[in-house]
């Protein structure tokens, strides 16, 4: 799976989750201060993806995932 | 004692009649019923298959992202409580968020969340419970999110007393206006628990009617052939505000909450006093508190569910704490009972019969019970002055609240 399948497929998850429009789902964006995500919110993305993706994320590691890059990419990783 | 004069500003409210206010009286005014058949697959085993479902979904009005985070209860509150903000003219009043509190309660919360998050926790485990789950179920969710919409900062209470919640709710938010926490109090009632399981839990006690044949005429107050009350779902708010507050920023005023009295039985967990002396010592303290004369209160918006036992005893009730004079109605015979959003959508009730000086109908009253020996707007609507008028709101537990409205 490429970085923009993987950042189409979380944009998908962010709409459903959190509302978020998918074309301002980009690799540089901040969760939090740029898409508005909240902690809670975060927490539905995180199972949403790993559904999606077929990969585990777990707590410690969400905490380093600041940006759609750092989710893109730690999935990448484990996929 | 002397406290400051509360008046009602706004009024909010989506029900089994309609998505607000105004839809909701129209159809009470007309005698319709909001009861209908339960379609759901889970319906089917059920002994109860009928139930006074929402005119209006929330979907309609909410959108998708924040109805995931809202319980069905705490959704409707929103939108009863932004419809009687907008309604009291406050949303650009400069109204200090301090001077601002919110009463709005529920008699059984967040059982829909409950129940549907247990389902996905037994077939999918522990990870896949949604993390909104807890604000969603909680008791006080309904009026934190109507604080956090409206942002109000002199307190947000949520009053549990089953089917007197609504009532008790808009007690207390006139004690706060009298006691000077707050000037504006938005004050309600909300219920969404149309599942299979409170009503086969109801339906245990005996309580509910079981006419699924005749959906529209199963609610019959005081009716002979009556055999328990309909569940509904819904949600009332009204916003409360100190009468000189309102006069100063010329708002409208419906009517003023001029007393309540509340009580508690002591008695037993379900059944009420035999001989109804905790309502009928709610109603004396309510008019009492009102500081007016019994023969004042020509109307009476009753609590009457359609139980057989419950209905008659409310009458016993009036006849000693107000007089054979008043003309009584039950609008649960057209919207269900509301459990802890009842008395909030009566309380609207009874403030729109002052306003238009008409009593809503008690439908479906064909057979009127020997004990019906009190005046009933029996199957059409009444034209009647009513400088002031009770509403009765009864709950499990042995809660009895009486709240006296006048006009402004």
């Amino acid at each position: 799976m490429t970085r923009d399948e993987i950042t189409t497929g979380l944009a998908e998850i962010l709409e459903e989750v959190a509302g978020v429009t998918p074309d301002d789902v980009a690799e540089g964006k901040s969760f939090t201060d740029d898409l508005d995500v909240d902690s809670l919110s975060m927490v539905e993305v995180v199972v949403a993806a790993e559904e999606k993706f077929g990969v585990k994320i777990p707590d410690n590691e969400v905490q380093n995932l600041k940006t759609v890059g750092d989710a893109v990419s730690y999935i990448e990783a484990q996929s | 004692m002397t406290h400051p004069d509360v008046v009602v500003t706004g009024l909010g409210a989506t029900t089994p009649l309609g998505g607000d206010v105004a839809s909701t009286w129209d159809a009470m005014l007309n005698g319709q019923s909001g009861v209908s058949a339960l379609t759901p697959d889970w319906a089917e085993q059920l002994p109860v298959r009928i139930a006074a479902q929402l005119a209006v979904d929330p979907a309609e009005l909410l959108d998708r992202v924040k109805l995931r985070r809202l319980d069905r209860s705490e959704a409707i509150a929103i939108i009863a409580a932004k419809q009687a903000w907008a309604d009291a003219g406050l949303a650009d009043s400069g109204l200090d968020p301090e001077r601002l509190g919110v009463s709005v309660g529920s008699g059984i919360g967040g059982a829909l969340t409950l129940l549907n998050q247990d389902d996905i926790l037994e077939a999918s485990g522990p990870r896949r419970v949604s993390p909104h789950t807890i604000p969603m179920l909680m008791p006080n969710g309904p009026a934190a999110w109507v604080g956090l919409e409206l942002q109000a900062r002199a307190g947000v209470h949520s009053v549990a007393s089953a089917c007197a919640t609504g009532a008790e709710a808009i007690t207390l938010g006139m004690d706060m206006i009298r006691a000077g926490r707050a000037d504006v109090v938005v004050a309600g009632g909300t219920e969404a628990v149309i599942h299979q399981l409170p009503i086969a839990g109801f339906s245990s006690m005996r309580a509910m009617s079981t006419r699924n044949d005749e959906p529209e005429r199963a609610s019959r107050p005081w009716d002979k052939a009556r055999d328990g009350f309909v569940l509904g779902e819904g949600a009332g708010v009204l916003v409360l505000e100190r009468a000189d507050h309102a006069a100063a920023r010329g708002a409208h005023v419906y009517a003023r909450l001029a007393g309540a009295g509340i009580t508690s039985d002591g008695y037993d967990i379900v059944q009420p006093h035999p001989e109804g002396t905790g309502a009928i010592r709610a109603i004396t303290k309510a008019i009492a508190d009102a500081d007016i004369d019994r023969g004042d209160i020509v109307h009476v918006n009753a609590h009457a569910t359609s139980t057989p036992v419950g209905d008659l005893a409310e009458i016993k009730a009036l006849h000693q704490a107000v007089g054979d004079h008043p003309v009584l109605t039950s609008t649960k015979s057209m919207s269900g009972h509301l459990l802890g959003a009842a008395g909030a959508l009566e309380s609207i009730a009874t403030i729109l019969a002052i306003r238009d000086g008409v009593v809503p109908p008690t439908i479906n009253l064909d057979d009127p019970d020997d004990g019906l020996d009190l005046d009933v707007a029996a199957n059409k609507a009444r034209h009647l002055e009513i400088p002031a008028a009770l509403n009765n709101s009864f709950g499990f537990g042995g809660h009895n609240v009486a709240l006296v409205f006048t006009r402004a």
